[in-house]
């Protein structure tokens, strides 16, 4: 039997720090630590003495003076006596806005456009290849100018609908036209009013209200949701007792509908339709051609990847587990709804939403429509009219990081959730 | 000054450096070029033709202050800015010098510290409207839809005036005067706001330019004038007075046609202190006798300037009005040369 | 036995397929009529065909060619509706090369072609005869332009020098080194000067080569290694310049100097992606090994730089590089524009390169890492000599996709101010002649870009498809 002894010990020596692989990864940890820091110190000096010569400093006092601009589209109250803080907020809203609006279109076209290219019909899949390659293999920009450029060509002037050259669409409710597309809009004529939030906070900078009429709405909606959710649990205790399902989906459908529908009868909707008066559409939505352009442009540009994204998913499903399905007598939808999507999501779903990161990021490319998004405000008009480039610029990284890290946070947590265990 | 910086793979070439501190005057001798901030392009102010020559008002500025430092009215290296980066490119020194339709205001001057030399341009915004609209005056404009150009000053005037005048509009924001006017001409706005000078030379591009009319009201004043960096006098001063000599070359009758005859010499002091042939006024700022000779000479005094590139025989076809001589009627004025 | 037979004894001859299952008929059938639905989709696209090109190609066939203004195009056309692509061919040169001085187009078509003939040996490895006839459409084109621009010998040159490796695939794969030397040729080239510069700059690796060589059995790998760095970045920052210039003091070699604001227009948009992809590459290649290594510090330098630029959109790091990047520099460093611009896509790029490697090292089968152990190499040869070259490999349809990205990309530096095609679009028109013009610029420059995506994207989807049957 050997006895276990202490290696020799050494005495420590410089040199171990570089040739001794315990020290040398702390070496070269501090010395990037130290080239890391230099480097910083070095970009700040710069800047601080740069600054100084320039007669300048480091100042986010702007933000609370007065903006001074206006801006076409927004979410929430504003006038161009709020401030520059509340110029970035709204350009914040309407980033948020398009990024999710894009989101959402660009995988309804996506899903759609890729599950048609698998299509055994030879001329629809032939047309969705187009599709594919012609987006993909051009610049965003190109597009986003170009379709805007579209809109304003070719869609009739609000005049045009004065002399009547143009007619409203949809038995007259909705006016497509180049300076954007004007639909109904929902009124309440027995509103709650609106809790207001955030007064008073930073020049009331971030003042913003509520609509109680959409939260009562909302908790109706999810109420029902809810309950259809119990009545499906039962049915499938019911299901797993004696083997047959009774069949609940009209009770289901009931239980969410009926209730939305008698809340907004309650509250007295009803729809203002646009009408044209003096020079341009009154009353109504009015999604701005600016809006559209990059809305449809960074959709249909997205959906494009999102179409190859799905595409792959369903590929990479082989063969034999729809046979296996089958062989089990699963019927073809759920077999697709069983088998194929449960394995094609969890593929198709962390490129897809790098794809809405994508998607998100490209929205700052508003600027080249003048969609006042916060590339527009904070970004465009403030920064040109204050002169603080250096502010400006580092809120709006901040911001887009923020943006961005909050998506990616969502897709690693989803990417643990459906990790397969390797065992 | 000039010396490699660095070297090698990364950034072999067109990297030099100049100290800003040091008098630009002397950057701009020892690079032989004049780096001139001008507009991506603006028609009859500053563009670039089929061959990629620049030409227009405010390029024959530029030409002018080369020809009067550097001797060469070609020497000039224009760098196109946008709104956004004009005044970083001046500030940090990329330019010496802006000549791009800038509006003179106390924040630019005082704020972030420029130096506006002179006025090249008295401008002001204005309305443009089809006729077929039936507008006539800018207060009929309530709830119009209004194309306008952004980074400008024109968007805090626009937010003002409709403000003063308690009505409403809605603004589309555009990046450039060519896309301005292509949703303007498509109906996409009823009205296109920008300087006086820039809605005629966007209408007189037009198909039936007798289709347009601009309103009355100029809500704005907009002095536009060549501007330098605060804290070099020597260089602001060099600038300031190529622009005044060009100015009194005009009022004094100096003209790129008879400038070598006078230049032999006349009874009028004044002319012959400009022409360098009484006096130096040009070694008192570093230049030497013949300056005023070759900028007047480079493209003209400032009547033949604005006649060759947005006067009323150009396409533009701008009236004098404000930018007439003083002496008629006008306000452009140079102080003299003694 | 009986002689009675109920069964057939030949077989009978086969019968042709009724007609409406083969020829034309059957396939329409089979591929676009069969069920309902799938007629319904059929006559649905046919008829969303019928109506783009019902829109497009009037508007096409009535195409105006030769104008020097929108004005006389609509006199051509005398109110009808039609392309005016006179406005292509007056502003070509400028959508091609910006403001490059024009006697010296050559040098930009050269620098184009001989990047072709760089990639050879990464591209024909062996190569598929459809890749192949693609490189070769390039060349010719490429040839055919510096032939046009005015450099007829030289385009015989290249073309018989290019043609020869086309045919003999093994002489390409021996052009590595002429692929290692095109990144300084192409810069000396596009920006011309003394070629010493460039020489020098090249030299300085070779400076690090021969001390990493000769110091590291002396003092150590890593020790060599980081000596060697250091005496090639003070050879770089402190004698290569004034060795070139002594050297061109007395040979001078020069080619015309050309300031890199004069670039533009489709010549811009290479050289940024094709600087972008070359300088992130090594910058990529550290980042991802940092950020797969054990050592927290470095990793989380690395995490940190690769998650803030996949974070902000390139818009505002254009912003960036437009206002800021002078700020950060010490007074009276001057970048121009472009060259800042430059700057700040390597950066861009060398952030989802290194995510693109990481993939590649991630895609590596264990069994390899293991093995490099196995065999004793320290960290640093096992990347050298076996991690690498294979995540490497698997990265090319990756890296290809960063490139297809970037290049399309610099379209956003015409927000900036500069005159890349979309730029000289804008500028284009604002000029008199040609204010009022919109589709034709635009659909040619989509098409440019159409054209050089695809065929990058063909290539990688090739990759892909050949990586895949190597497993």
């Amino acid at each position: 039997m050997t006895t276990l002894t202490d290696p020799p010990k050494e005495s420590f020596r410089l040199g171990m720090l570089i040739y001794d692989s315990r020290y040398r990864s702390i070496t070269i940890q501090v010395a990037a630590l130290i080239a890391f820091l230099i480097g910083m110190g070095w970009i700040v000096s710069n800047t601080m003495n740069n600054l100084a010569s320039l007669g300048k400093e480091i100042d986010f006092g702007f933000l609370k003076e007065p903006a001074s601009y206006d801006i076409n589209q927004r979410l929430i109250e504003y006038t161009s006596r709020d401030t520059h803080a509340r110029a970035a907020f709204i350009g914040l809203l309407n980033t948020l806005l398009v990024a999710v609006l894009g989101c959402v279109l660009a995988t309804i076209i996506g899903v759609f456009v890729g599950v048609l290219r698998l299509s055994k019909n030879w001329l629809v899949g032939r047309v969705m290849t187009v599709y594919v390659e012609a987006l993909r293999n051009v610049p965003t920009l190109l597009w986003i100018v170009f379709l805007m450029a579209i809109i304003t060509e070719t869609l009739p002037a609000p005049r045009d609908f004065k002399s009547g050259e143009a007619e409203m669409l949809l038995g007259g409710t909705v006016a497509v036209t180049n300076r954007g597309t004007y639909i109904p809009e929902p009124v309440f004529s027995y509103s709650l009013g609106n809790i207001k939030l955030l007064e008073g906070f930073y020049n009331n900078s971030f003042r913003f209200e509520v609509s109680l009429d959409l939260i009562v709405i909302l908790c109706v909606l999810i109420g029902g949701i809810l309950i259809s959710g119990l009545i499906k649990r039962r049915a499938d205790r019911v299901q797993a007792a004696t083997g047959d399902r009774p069949k609940t989906w009209h009770l289901r459908l009931a239980v969410v509908v009926l209730p939305t529908v008698f809340v907004l009868w309650l509250l007295g909707l009803f729809f203002v339709v646009p009408e044209i008066k003096g020079f341009n559409f009154r009353d109504g939505i009015h999604l701005r051609a600016s809006f559209l352009a990059l809305w449809l442009a960074l959709s249909f540009y997205t959906a494009a990847f999102i179409a190859e994204i799905v595409r792959a998913g369903i590929m990479a499903i082989s063969k034999g587990q729809s046979e296996a399905a089958a062989a089990l007598g699963l019927r073809s939808g759920r077999i697709m709804s069983l088998v194929i999507l449960p394995q094609a999501l969890r593929v198709i779903i962390p490129p897809l939403i790098s794809q809405y990161l994508n998607l998100t990021k490209n929205s700052s490319l508003a600027i080249a429509v003048g969609y006042m998004d916060i590339t527009g405000t904070l970004g465009g008009i403030t920064l040109n009219q204050t002169g603080r480039e250096l502010e400006c610029l580092l809120l709006l990284m901040l911001i887009y990081l923020t943006i961005s890290l909050l998506i990616s946070s969502v897709m690693n947590w989803y990417n643990e959730r459906v990790k397969l265990t390797e065992r | 000054m000039k010396k490699t910086v660095f070297f090698g793979a990364l950034a072999v070439a067109g990297v030099a450096a100049g100290a800003v501190a040091a008098g630009t005057l002397d950057d701009v001798k020892a690079r032989g070029k004049l780096n001139c901030g001008v507009s991506t392009g603006l028609v009859g102010f500053a563009a670039p033709d089929a061959n990629g020559n620049w030409d227009g008002f405010d390029v024959g500025v530029c030409r002018a202050v080369a020809a009067a430092v550097l001797g060469d009215p070609t020497a000039v290296e224009f760098v196109p800015t946008t709104g956004k980066t004009r005044f970083t490119a001046l500030a940090s020194g990329e330019v010496d010098m802006l000549a791009r339709n800038t509006t003179w205001t106390f924040s630019r001057d005082v704020d972030l510290k420029f130096e506006f030399v002179g006025i090249n341009y008295y401008d002001g915004q204005g309305f443009m409207v089809p006729k077929s609209l039936g507008v006539t005056s800018a207060k009929d404009l309530d709830g119009a839809t209004i194309c306008i150009q952004t980074g400008t000053t024109t968007e805090l005037n626009l937010a003002d005036f409709f403000r003063a005048n308690n009505m409403s509009y809605e603004p589309v924001p555009i990046e450039t005067n060519a896309e301005g006017q292509q949703q303007y001409l498509a109906g996409a706005c009823d009205a296109y706001t920008t300087d006086a000078s820039g809605l005629a030379a966007t209408r007189a591009s037009f198909e039936n330019p007798k289709d347009h009319i601009i309103l009355p009201e100029i809500i704005s004043k907009e002095p536009l004038g060549p501007l330098v960096r605060h804290g070099d006098q020597q260089w602001g001063d060099i600038v300031r007075w190529t622009l005044n000599a060009l100015i009194s070359a005009e009022e004094l009758g100096i003209t790129s046609a008879n400038i070598d005859e006078l230049a032999k010499g006349t009874q009028n002091p004044e002319i012959n202190r400009i022409l360098g042939t009484e006096g130096d006024l040009g070694a008192m700022f570093g230049l030497d006798k013949q300056w005023a000779y070759r900028a007047i000479k480079a493209g003209g005094n400032y009547g033949e300037l604005f006649e060759k590139n947005i006067g009323e025989n150009t396409p533009i076809g701008l009236a004098r009005g404000l930018n007439a001589q003083w002496k008629d009627g006008g306000l452009v004025y140079s102080p003299p040369f003694r | 036995m009986s002689t009675k037979s109920y069964v057939r004894t030949e077989m009978l001859p086969e019968k042709a397929p009724p007609p409406t299952e083969v020829g034309i008929i059957g396939w329409m059938k089979e591929n676009l009529f069969s069920g309902w639905l799938n007629s319904l989709m059929t006559v649905i696209t046919a008829y969303l065909i019928f109506w783009v090109l019902a829109a497009i190609l009037p508007w096409l066939m009535n195409s105006v060619w030769n104008a020097g203004s929108l004005n006389e195009c609509r006199e051509i056309l005398q109110g009808e509706a039609g392309a005016c692509w006179g406005v292509i061919n007056e502003r070509f040169n400028q959508l091609m090369f910006g403001f490059y001085p024009e006697n010296l187009y050559w040098r930009p078509v050269l620098a184009f072609v001989l990047m072709f003939v760089a990639l050879a040996p990464v591209l024909f490895n062996p190569m598929p005869s459809g890749l192949k006839i693609a490189w070769g459409v390039f060349l010719v084109i490429g040839c055919w332009m510096l032939y046009r621009v005015g450099a007829p010998g030289l385009a015989y040159v290249v073309f018989l020098v290019a043609g020869g490796a086309f045919f003999l695939d093994r002489l390409a794969s021996k052009m590595v080194w002429f692929s290692a030397l095109f990144p300084f040729l192409a810069v000396w080239l596009l920006w011309g000067g003394t070629a010493w510069n460039v020489t020098m700059a090249l030299f300085g690796f070779v400076i690090g080569y021969l001390v990493y060589r000769f110091l590291s059995p002396a003092v150590g790998f890593l020790f060599g290694l980081i000596l060697a760095v250091l005496i090639t970045v003070a050879w770089w920052l402190f004698l290569a310049g004034p060795v070139a210039a002594t050297l061109a003091g007395s040979i001078p070699l020069e080619l015309a100097p050309v300031e890199s604001r004069k670039f533009g227009g489709l010549t811009l948009a290479l050289m940024l992606g094709v600087t972008g992809i070359v300088g992130s590459l090594p910058l990529g290649i550290v980042l991802a090994l940092g950020r797969q290594s054990d050592l927290l510090i470095v990793k989380s330098l690395c995490v940190g730089f690769i998650e803030f630029i996949r974070g902000v959109p390139l818009i505002t790091l254009l912003f960036v590089a437009s206002t800021l990047l002078n700020l950060f520099l010490p007074p009276g460093t001057e970048f121009d524009i472009i060259l800042r611009v430059m700057i700040m896509v390597t950066l861009f790029a060398a952030a989802y390169m290194a995510e693109v490697i990481r993939g590649g090292l991630a895609a590596l089968p264990k069994g390899q890492y293991e093995a490099a152990d196995a065999l004793g190499l320290d960290y640093w040869k096992a990347q050298r000599l076996i991690i690498m070259p294979q995540a490497l490999k698997i990265s090319i349809p990756g890296i290809v996709s960063t490139f297809i990205g970037l290049f399309k990309d610099t379209t956003l530096v015409s927000i900036i101010g500069l005159f890349d095609m979309l730029g000289w679009a804008n500028a284009i028109r604002a000029n008199a002649e040609w204010t009022g013009i919109v589709w034709e610029l635009y659909a040619f420059i989509a098409f440019v870009f159409f054209i050089f995506c695809f065929c990058m994207s063909r290539y990688s989807m090739y990759l892909e498809r050949k990586l895949q049957t190597g497993h």
